[in-house]
């Protein structure tokens, strides 16, 4: 297998994410979105890493799961905050501040 | 089972590591831990005692940062270089923002002690996550590969998100906490896009090794030109770079106070800090790419930023486009640090500001905080009079909004003098636009903040309340040094200017 079909499916994942992102109004869609994206950059580095036969891009995806577990844990609360004062999680909502 | 583990241990050998190199890290990290027990043990009406402790294990972390510097030399080895391979670096550029960051938060927990103690809840969580933060920033200073640089950042952003919104009743604090997690996230995103892809063309994560590999197929590619485009955008969300600053106003005006000066002050110096390394380090080859790009978001962000600063009327908000403005001007020598015999200049202009502009900033903020406790209002227009009642503010306030304008002999004007330097240095028609159009933009900057300036000498009180204000003795504090530092970096530039050397930066590639 070529790897350039991973890397396809890297930038595909990483497009529709990106489309998710500045299109969807939910905060839970968006966070999913931003999910999609940080999986594509796990995918191109998996890829890259068998590519270059080192063990960096598979260090670098670990640490990327982590973390990506930990920003999710921070933004879920973050929403649950904003339906408890708002009953919304609609972000165009989110607009009080302006100018 | 257990007879065969200890067997193997015979044949264990532990991994070399200075401790004295890495006593800062340790440091902060002991800490965090012992103010979260602290917080535990510790009944409500003597949580004052987090505070404390919060600032004593800032300035316990600074004491070796001192030492390190004493002994100068080549630290950097002292780390046992087989373990870390040059991946985190303690040297002289290292140290003095390792140095900034820890001072900049102790001040910052001199400001909050008294907003956060008469404010509502959670003190303890607020240092944790304050002291936390320090920590990543602490980290960015010394990461010199991708992996350690983005986590890092995100060490160093995920309290950040997290104090943003500490005003969990008010909806502009939820409004900020959101849109500064959603930018975040989706900025280092963006930014770990580009460093995949960089890790792919190069097949290394080490900043050192991807510098001489960028072009190793002897051109340039696509690929290398988005990996570094993408990796500059992400942290050009951080450090609130023309087009990707909508985030920055509304955040600071929803944060509390003291988070706001901490953002729009260490955060921010964190993602430039990031930002330099790579540009030096990662990217000198590529100088083809990232100087234009950086040109036109230094441009946009000190023209952009300094327009929509004109009209503001809440002096947060005010001081929050002052803050992207200044960042287009931290930009500057960015744009230039590739050409030949610059880069030292550049490097020193970069470090030089930044501790100039957290010194001035800090101040200016500690000032709005005190004002805000008599006035209980962020409009520009509560500042009237407050020479009269408050001369000691009045004169604080001017002495920082000078120096942020760049009037010598504040330390803000050697901050701008060297930038300018470094970009005419340079020769080139990047490094000749840019420097006009910076100049044009310190003119207008002038404009708004002797709109302030004027409200504090001439302007009536708003509402004839004369009574003196009182101001707690951890802002006093805050003031002192923040003001201090400010004139003895204006009148003594050398202090500052010694450090940073290019020298010790590249010294990174050889090994």
């Amino acid at each position: 297998m070529l790897i350039n079909n991973f890397l396809l499916l890297g930038a595909v994942l990483f497009c529709i994410g990106v489309y998710g992102v500045i299109a969807r109004k939910n905060a839970v869609m968006v966070l999913m979105s931003i999910e999609l994206i940080l999986n594509s950059v796990n995918i191109n580095l998996l890829a890259f890493s068998q590519l270059h036969d080192n063990v960096d891009g598979n260090t670098f995806a670990l640490y990327i799961i982590a973390v990506a577990a930990a920003e999710v844990g921070v933004g879920l609360a973050m929403v649950l905050l904003i339906y408890r004062n708002r009953k919304s999680i609609s972000l165009d909502e989110l607009s009080e501040m302006k100018g | 089972m257990i007879a065969s583990l200890l067997a193997a241990a015979g044949d264990f050998v532990a991994p070399v590591a200075d401790y004295h190199a890495l006593a800062p890290e340790i440091v902060l990290a002991a800490g965090i831990c012992l103010v979260l027990l602290v917080d535990l043990f510790v009944e409500e009406r003597q949580r004052w005692i987090t505070s404390t402790l919060a600032g004593f294990v800032l300035l316990g972390a600074f004491i070796p940062v001192v030492t390190l510097a004493v002994i100068g030399g080549d630290v950097r080895n002292g780390l046992g270089g087989d373990v870390l391979d040059g991946r985190y670096v303690i040297d002289e550029y290292a140290l003095i923002l390792k140095a900034l960051f820890l001072i900049a938060g102790y001040v910052v927990v001199l400001m909050s002690s008294d907003e956060i103690e008469s404010g509502r809840y959670h003190q303890g969580e607020y240092y944790v996550l304050l002291l936390t933060s320090v920590l990543g920033m602490v980290m960015m200073a010394s990461s010199r590969d991708l992996i350690s640089i983005f986590v890092a950042l995100e060490f160093l952003s995920i309290p950040a998100y997290m104090l943003a919104a500490w005003n969990k009743r008010n909806s502009k604090g939820n409004e900020a906490g959101m849109k500064y997690y959603l930018l975040g996230v989706f900025a280092s995103a963006i930014m770990l896009y580009g460093m995949s892809l960089l890790y792919g063309v190069t097949g290394t994560t080490l900043l050192s090794e991807i510098g001489p590999a960028i072009t190793a197929n002897g051109q340039f590619s696509g690929i290398e030109a988005l990996a570094v485009v993408f990796i500059v955008v992400g942290f050009a969300f951080k450090v609130s770079a023309v087009p990707f600053h909508q985030w920055a106003p509304d955040v600071y005006e929803g944060a509390p106070t003291p988070i706001t000066a901490f953002l729009s002050v260490a955060s921010k110096a964190a993602g430039f800090v990031a930002l330099t390394t790579l540009v030096f380090l990662a990217f000198p080859l590529a100088s083809d790419v990232y100087q234009p790009f950086i040109w036109v978001l230094s441009a946009a962000s000190m023209t952009v930023g300094n327009l929509l600063a004109l009209r503001q009327t809440n002096i947060v908000r005010m001081l929050a486009y002052s803050s992207i403005s200044q960042g287009g001007f931290i930009l500057m020598p960015l744009t230039v640090a590739g050409e030949a015999g610059v880069g030292e200049s550049a490097l020193k202009a970069v470090v030089v500001y930044l501790v100039v502009y957290a010194a001035t900033n800090l101040g200016a903020f500690a000032v709005v905080i005190a004002v805000a406790k008599k006035t209980r209002s962020g409009d520009i227009s509560s500042f009237g009079g407050l020479f009269s009642y408050a001369p000691a503010l009045g004169v604080l306030m001017t002495v920082f909004l000078a120096s942020l304008a760049g009037i010598p002999p504040l330390g803000g004007w050697f901050a701008k003098f060297g930038a300018f330097k470094a970009v005419l240095d340079a020769g080139t028609n990047w490094g000749y636009s840019i420097a006009i159009i910076a100049a044009l933009n310190t003119v207008i900057a002038a404009a708004y903040y002797i709109t302030v300036m004027r409200e504090i000498w001439m302007k009536p009180v708003p509402d004839g309340d004369v009574t003196p204000i009182r101001t707690p003795s951890s802002i006093q504090a805050a003031l002192v040094i923040t003001c201090g530092a400010t004139i003895v970096l204006g009148v003594l530039p050398d202090l500052v200017g010694r450090f940073g050397d290019l020298s010790d930066l590249t010294g990174a590639l050889g090994r």
